[in-house]
């Protein structure tokens, strides 16, 4: 089982969540070059947070014309497991691997601080290690995490069970307060129809080791790892 | 060639930004202004190209690159050498 972090000029999370790959789980972790053009048969690809390409023009929107994008691309439409964190959830919006577009905060602030997120669907291969209704606790860093979607695909998805993180209180219940960012439905993370394509902005790599205060975002790893092992969600 | 294309937020999508510039020139007096929203200019200078492809081109770029149309709309002109717009 091979896991790849790719590197666009700017991602800034990329060794962080090399590190958790390679050191916290001992998994065979590369670092992919955004201008290659080679997956290097890894069978996970890590988007990792940051600004690539300085967030200019929006966030997302510059790395998604990278080369290895293409690649990308047709190794998810065979079913590849790709997960994108923070800016990497930008990249795969910008993509059209997951449905939406980010607005900035809508209290136009950068938010840095651990947020709960209510666990809302663990039959995906990257939450099935957890139990529905769980409440994490794991960072978020971003300016632009208002997620927005048209009415028609707001309902597609949550018919679909297609949210899995939305912002929470400390109970897990879902209000207008702890709904940080303003994004439609608090949502936090969204996966693709599939189920291979997951993307969030809470960061799990910053959430993996007791040291660093959390390790609620190991639910991420252990359930991909598992997947990928067993290919059973359960 | 020159072209304009400016970019801005769908009306069904909320404008902190522009909300926040409002509030400021109210706060400055400036009170006539009911609704400020906030939006990007791109300026290209292109090759002189026959009018037909401007018109596909320039909105097919807009649609694809300049403008996410899930939440902004475009428009775009031509303008004269001087940069104003072309009648």
């Amino acid at each position: 089982m091979k896991c790849g972090v790719v590197i666009f000029p700017g991602s800034n999370c990329d060794f962080d969540t090399h590190h958790v790959l390679k050191n916290v789980y001992g998994r065979d972790t590369v670092f992919l070059w955004h201008k290659d053009h080679s997956l290097h048969n890894c069978d996970l690809v890590i988007l990792p947070g940051g600004f690539s390409y300085g967030d200019y023009l929006r966030s997302g929107a510059i790395a998604r014309f990278s080369p290895l994008m293409q690649e990308l691309q047709e190794f998810a439409d065979r079913g590849g497991m790709v997960l994108g964190i923070c800016n990497g959830f930008q990249v795969l919006l910008e993509l059209g691997l997951l449905p939406g577009a980010m607005l900035r905060n809508k209290n136009l602030k950068f938010l840095c601080r651990h947020v709960h997120l209510s666990l809302e669907n663990t039959a995906t291969p990257f939450t099935n290690r957890g139990e529905k209704g769980r409440i994490l606790h794991i960072p978020i860093a971003h300016f632009d995490g208002n997620y927005y979607t048209d009415p028609a695909t707001l309902i597609q998805l949550k018919q679909n069970n297609r949210i899995v993180f939305r912002y929470c209180d400390t109970d897990g219940k879902i209000t207008d307060e702890s709904n940080v960012n303003g994004s439609m439905e608090n949502i936090a993370g969204l996966i693709n129809k599939d189920g291979n394509v997951l993307g969030m902005m809470p960061h799990p790599e910053r959430a993996s080791e007791a040291i660093l205060g959390s390790e609620d975002g190991r639910v991420v790893f252990d359930s991909v790892f598992h997947y990928l092992k067993t290919g059973s969600l359960q | 060639m020159k072209i304009r294309v400016l970019v801005s937020y769908k009306e069904s999508v909320l404008d902190p930004q522009g909300q926040t510039v409002r509030n400021s020139l109210l706060t400055l007096g400036y009170e006539f202004i009911r609704n400020l929203r906030q939006g990007k200019v791109f300026e290209l200078d292109i090759d002189d190209l026959p009018r037909e492809q401007v018109n596909r081109l320039i909105p097919e770029i807009a649609g694809k690159v300049l403008a996410n149309p899930i939440i902004e709309q475009f428009e775009w002109e031509i303008l004269d050498e001087k940069g104003e717009t072309r009648p």
